[in-house]
C-alpha cells in the first residue's frame, strides 16, 4: 500500500506492507537514526517526534502516519551542523554507546520546543521513557539544560 | 605527576560522540536489511529434554527458505562460546547444534529465509519430539544424589587441568586455604556469618545481539558483529566451522553497550555457517525477549561468608564458599567464581584465608560474563560482615574500613593463590586511594551527622550506609594487547587497535595517550579499531584490561614511532647526539633549540631522503592487575508501611589512578552506580518451575530511569599507578558492586533490618520487617 510521510520536512510517497510499523520503514529508507531494542514501547530507543510529540515508532502503524511530519535525529543537526542539543550531549560526556541517544536527544527537544527553560525535575521526566544502561543520566540531564541555556541564549 | 599532561587527564570530547549524536549507521544492525537473508532461531520450550526426532524437511522445502541448520546436518565440534583467551578455563560443553536442549532458550535449529515472515514461518513448520528429562533449576539442588545430569554426553571436557566433574553438575570446583581458619575463628572473641544471595540479572545493553555475514570477492566470511571480543570470536568460529583463521575476518562497528554480554559468542558461527552454506549476505538479530532468555546473564550466586574478630579489632580469618549457578552452559563458570575470591578477600588483610566455590550447572538460563564478575556478589556479604563487625566493636563503619583496608605496599596470598584457571600471581598494591575515597565521600553524605542522627519516629525511616570495593586491571600474565601507529605526511597519525570500544570511550582514551606521548593533539590522531584483517591483536574488552593494558600497548607503539621520528630529525639538523623534546606538534632539539613540525619529518621520510614509513606495532602484556579502589555511600528513605525503598542520595568515590578522560570515567562509574542500584532494588529472573522465564520484557524486568534517582554523585580521586600508562588503572566494573551492600546496610541503619537476599523488593522488606 502506498502512504504519505513529510520525513525531516521532504514529502515522501512510500510504499508499505499492510501492518508495517513506522520503526522499519524509516530504516527500510535509510533513516537509521530511530533504533530497535525493545519492540513493546518499553526504552524510547526507536523515538521519533511525530507531529511535535515524542513518539515510539515501534509502536506507531505506518499507515496510521499517513500525512504526518516525523523528524528523526537526521532532521535536526549533522556532524557539520549540529543541533545544540546534540552539541552538549557530546561536551557534557553523556554520550557513551550512543544507541539510545537519537532517541533520547528528540524526547529533549520536544521538551524544548515546548519549555526553553525546563527545571531539572521537567527534564528527568522528558527522557524517563529513554531507557540507557551506560550512564546514569546524570551528564544527559545536564547536557539538556546546558543545551537550554545556549537555546535560550540564541534567541 | 599530573600537572604535567598536556591531552591526558582532560575531557576531550569523545571521538565517535557526534555521529552517534547524530544517527550516523555506525552500529552492526545499520544497514540495508533488503537483500540480507534474515536468520531465526528455533529455541526449546523445554529445559531439559533429548531431541528424539527433529524434522526440518517441511522448513526446507518453503519458498523463500535458503538453508535450515540443526543438529543432524552440522559438525558436531565440542567448544566454549565464552569468549576468553586460548586456552580457555571454561569447558567445552556446548557444540553448534546438539541433540539435547538444557534450558528454554538453547538452540535447536536455525532458519535463513528471504524475509523476517518467512523466517518465522519456517521455524513454526520444523518438528520436533522431544524427550523430556526432569529439569533442575535450584543450584542448591544440582549436586545431589540422583539429580539430572545435564551434561550427559561423553564429549564434553575441559582443556586446562581444573577440577571438572559433569557427572555430578559440577562445572568447576576450587578452593584455595592460607593458614587456618577454623583454628583462628575458635580462638577470635566473635565469629559472624551470613548466605547471601546475589540473584540472576541480564545486562540489559540497549542494543541487542546482532550479526550479519557476507563473503568477500576470495570466499572469505567477513562477520560484522557487536561483540567485545573480535579476535575470539574469529578463533571460535574457526573451530565450529572447522576452517582455517585465515578464512574468517570479524570487524567490530560501534557497539550499542555490552556490559560482559557480548563477550559471549552467542550467534556469530551461526550467520557464518549460513553464509558458507548458502553464498548469501545474512543478518540476525535477538529480539529483547531471545536477549532475556538466550543470551548470557550474572551468574546468581549463595555466598557464605564467615569472618573472625577479636575484641581489640583484629580480623583474625574469612571463609568464604561460594554456591555458583552457571545455568545451562559452564561460560566463565570457574572464573567468575574465582574472582570472587580474589576480587574481595585481599580488601581486608587477614592472616587466615579459606576461599571455596562450586560452580554448578542447572537447566535455567546461562550465565556468563557480567561487569564486576563475581566481585559484585561477594562483595555483598563481604561489606555486610564488615558493617557487622564494626557495629559489634562499637566503631564507626567509616572508621572500621579505614583502619582495616589493604594499604600501598601490602599484597594478599589470595591474588597469587586464586588465578583465572591457574595460579594466580603475587602483588603488592602499589597506588591505593582508598583513604581519600572513604574520606570524601563520608563527607559528601554528611556521615557523622546523618549516621549518629535520633532514630525517626515515623513510619518513613532514614539511613545511610557504605561499602568499600576494589577490583583488578586485565588479568595478569594472561592477557595481551596491541597498537600500531603510522605516521601521514600532514602529521597526523593513524592509530589503529586490537582494543574494542563497547561505548565505553576507548578508542576516545586511546587516541589520547598516543597523543600526550607524541606530543600532539588528540584531533590529530585517526584512530580505527578492533576489525581482526586490519588492526593487531588485542584480548577484546574484558576484565577492566582496556585502559590499563591497551593504554600501555599504546604507550610502547608511540614510543617505537618516537624513536624513528628521532632518527630522522638527527639527519635532518645534523644533531647526532641531541635530545629531543616532542611538543605541540614540534620536535625541538634540547641542544640547539631548533624546531621541526611533524609533517616536515614526514614530508622527508616518505617522499625525500632515506624513505621509510614512519609507524610501528606495540604491544603489552600485564604482569600484575592493579586493584582500583572506590568507597560507595548511599542514603535511604524505607516506607516501613509499602517496604519500599527509596535511593535519596548516592556517593561513588573512586580510585583509578589517573582518570586518562575524567568525564569519560565518571561516565563509566555513574552508569555502573546506577546499574549497581537497579540490581539491588529491582531486577530479577522470574522463573516458572518448568524453567520459563515469565518477565522477559522491559516492562516487568525493571532497569532504572531518569526519574528514579534523586541525586548521583562522583567523585574521582587521583592517585598514580607505576605499572599503568600515565598513571591510569581501570574503572569499568569496580562501580557495578557497591549498591547492594550499601543498600543493604543503609536499611538496617534505618530499620535494624538486615537484608541478605536481594533484590531489596518491597515484599521481602516487608516480610524482613514484620519478623524483626
Amino acid at each position: 500500500m502506498k502512504v504519505k510521510l513529510n520525513i525531516n520536512g521532504v514529502d515522501k510517497d512510500l510504499t508499505i506492507e499492510p501492518g508495517e510499523i513506522l520503526l522499519h520503514t524509516l530504516r527500510n529508507n535509510g533513516y537509521y537514526g530511530p533504533k530497535h531494542a525493545c519492540s513493546t514501547g518499553d526504552c524510547g530507543a526507536c523515538t521519533v517526534i511525530m507531529d511535535g510529540e515524542a513518539v515510539n515508532s515501534c509502536l506507531v502503524f505506518t499507515a496510521s502516519a499517513e500525512g504526518k511530519k516525523i523528524t528523526t535525529i537526521e532532521g535536526i543537526g549533522t556532524v557539520s551542523n549540529p543541533h545544540p542539543l546534540q552539541q552538549t550531549f557530546v561536551e557534557e560526556g553523556a554520550v557513551q554507546c550512543g544507541y539510545c541517544i537519537p532517541g533520547m536527544i528528540l524526547s529533549a527537544k520536544v521538551l524544548l520546543d515546548k519549555n526553553i527553560n525546563p527545571s531539572e525535575e521537567e527534564v528527568k521526566t522528558a527522557l524517563s521513557g529513554n531507557l540507557c544502561r551506560c550512564t546514569g543520566y546524570v551528564k544527559q540531564i545536564k547536557a539538556v539544560i546546558k543545551a537550554a541555556e545556549t537555546m535560550r541564549g540564541g534567541q | 605527576m599530573l600537572n604535567k599532561f598536556k591531552v591526558v587527564n582532560k575531557s576531550v570530547k569523545k571521538v565517535d560522540g557526534l555521529s552517534l549524536a547524530c544517527g550516523k549507521p555506525v552500529f552492526a544492525g545499520d544497514m540495508d536489511s533488503r537483500g540480507l537473508l534474515c536468520v531465526k532461531i528455533l529455541t526449546s520450550t523445554k529445559a531439559h529434554a533429548r531431541i528424539k526426532h527433529i524434522d526440518i524437511s517441511k522448513a526446507e522445502a518453503l519458498p523463500g527458505v535458503y538453508c535450515v541448520l540443526c543438529h543432524t546436518n552440522v559438525p558436531r565440534v565440542p567448544r566454549t562460546t565464552a569468549g576468553q583467551g586460548y586456552p580457555e578455563p571454561s569447558p567445552y560443553d556446548s557444540v553448534m547444534f546438539d541433540n539435547k536442549v538444557r534450558f528454554v532458550g538453547d538452540r535447536v535449529a536455525a532458519v535463513a529465509a528471504e524475509t523476517e515472515e518467512i523466517a518465522e514461518e519456517a521455524l513454526k513448520l520444523i518438528d520436533v519430539e522431544y524427550d523430556i528429562l526432569e529439569p533442575v533449576l535450584d543450584p542448591k539442588k544440582a549436586m545431589a544424589d540422583g539429580a539430572p545430569v545435564i551434561h550427559d554426553q561423553d564429549d564434553c571436557k575441559v582443556i586446562i587441568p581444573i577440577a571438572y566433574e559433569p557427572q555430578k553438575n559440577i562445572c568447576a570446583y576450587v578452593d584455595a586455604v592460607v593458614g587456618d581458619t577454623e583454628k583462628a575463628f575458635a580462638g577470635s572473641d566473635y565469629v559472624f556469618e551470613g548466605e547471601f544471595h546475589a540473584p540472576k540479572a541480564q545486562h540489559c545493553a540497549t542494543e541487542p545481539h546482532v550479526s550479519s555475514a557476507h563473503l568477500d570477492d576470495k570466499d572469505r566470511i567477513i562477520i560484522v558483529t557487536s561483540t567485545q571480543v573480535p579476535f575470539h570470536v574469529r578463533r571460535i568460529v574457526a573451530q565450529t566451522l572447522q576452517l582455517p583463521i585465515k578464512k574468517i575476518r570479524v570487524i567490530k562497528p560501534r557497539v550499542g553497550g555490552a556490559f560482559g554480554s557480548k563477550q559471549e559468542m552467542c550467534f556469530e558461527d551461526i550467520v557464518a555457517m549460513v553464509t558458507l552454506r548458502t553464498g548469501r549476505s545474512c543478518m540476525l538479530k535477538y529480539t529483547r525477549e531471545e536477549v532475556f532468555v538466550s543470551s548470557r546473564i550474572r551468574h546468581e550466586q549463595y555466598v557464605t561468608l564467615k569472618g573472625g574478630l577479636n575484641k581489640d579489632g583484629k580480623i583474625t580469618g574469612f571463609d568464604m564458599y561460594v554456591l555458583s549457578n552457571t545455568g545451562a552452559y559452564g561460560s566463565h563458570g570457574l572464573t567468575v567464581m574465582c574472582n570472587c575470591g580474589s576480587k574481595v578477600l585481599p580488601l581486608y588483610p587477614a592472616e587466615n584465608l579459606t576461599f571455596r566455590g562450586h560452580a554448578v550447572y542447572t537447566n535455567s538460563p546461562v550465565a556468563g560474563a557480567y561487569r564486576g564478575y563475581g566481585a559484585t556478589q561477594a562483595a555483598f556479604a563481604m561489606e555486610v560482615i564488615i558493617d557487622q563487625m564494626a557495629e559489634k566493636l562499637g566503631v564507626d563503619p567509616v572508621d572500621f574500613r579505614l583502619s582495616h583496608h589493604i594499604k600501598e605496599g601490602q599484597g594478599s596470598p589470595i591474588f597469587q593463590a586464586l588465578g583465572e584457571g591457574r595460579e594466580g600471581v603475587e602483588q603488592k598494591v602499589k597506588s591505593c586511594g582508598l583513604p581519600d575515597c572513604i574520606k570524601l565521600g563520608a563527607e559528601e553524605i554528611n556521615w557523622k551527622q546523618k549516621y549518629y542522627k535520633s532514630k525517626d519516629n515515623g513510619t518513613i525511616k532514614r539511613g545511610i550506609g557504605m561499602a568499600a570495593l576494589m577490583q583488578g586491571s586485565s588479568i595478569p600474565e594472561i592477557d595481551m594487547a596491541s597498537a600500531s601507529i603510522k605516521m601521514n605526511e600532514d602529521g597526523s597519525f593513524n592509530l589503529l587497535v586490537g582494543a574494542t570500544d563497547l561505548g565505553t570511550g576507548s578508542d576516545t582514551v586511546l587516541a589520547q595517550i598516543a597523543a600526550e606521548n607524541l606530543g600532539i593533539s588528540e584531533e590529530d590522531i585517526i584512530v580505527y579499531s578492533s576489525d581482526t584483517d586490519m588492526t593487531p591483536f588485542d584480548v577484546g574488552a574484558y576484565a577492566s584490561s582496556t585502559t590499563y593494558l591497551s593504554g600501555m600497548a599504546v604507550k610502547n607503539a608511540a614510543d617505537i614511532v618516537k624513536a624513528q621520528i628521532i632518527s630522522v630529525v638527527k639527519e635532518m639538523l645534523n644533531e647526532t647526539d641531541s635530545e629531543f623534546e616532542f611538543d605541540d606538534g614540534m620536535i625541538k632539539s634540547l641542544t640547539s633549540g631548533k624546531e621541526l613540525a611533524m609533517s616536515d619529518v614526514a614530508l622527508r621520510a616518505m617522499y625525500q631522503e632515506n624513505q621509510f614509513q614512519i609507524g610501528a606495532i606495540g604491544s603489552a602484556i600485564s604482569h600484575s592487575s592493579p586493584p582500583p579502589f572506590a568507597a560507595h555511600f548511599v542514603e535511604v528513605e524505607v516506607d516501613t508501611e509499602t517496604g519500599k525503598v527509596t535511593v535519596l542520595k548516592y556517593v561513588a568515590a573512586v580510585d583509578c589512578g589517573t582518570a586518562i578522560n575524567p568525564k569519560l570515567a565518571e561516565g563509566q562509574t555513574e552508569g555502573a552506580v546506577l546499574n549497581g542500584i537497579s540490581y539491588a532494588l529491582t531486577e530479577n529472573y522470574i522463573l516458572n518451575d518448568q524453567g520459563r522465564m515469565l518477565n522477559p520484557n522491559f516492562r516487568h524486568y525493571k532497569t532504572l530511569r531518569s526519574n528514579d534517582i534523586k541525586e548521583l554523585k562522583t567523585i574521582m580521586v587521583p592517585t598514580y599507578e607505576p605499572t599503568g600508562p600515565y598513571g591510569a588503572k581501570s574503572v569499568s566494573e569496580i562501580s557495578i558492586n557497591g549498591a547492594m551492600p550499601a543498600i543493604s546496610n543503609a536499611i538496617y541503619h534505618a530499620t535494624g533490618v538486615r537484608l541478605y537476599d536481594a533484590p531489596f523488593t518491597p515484599d521481602k522488606v516487608l516480610k524482613a520487617l514484620n519478623q524483626k
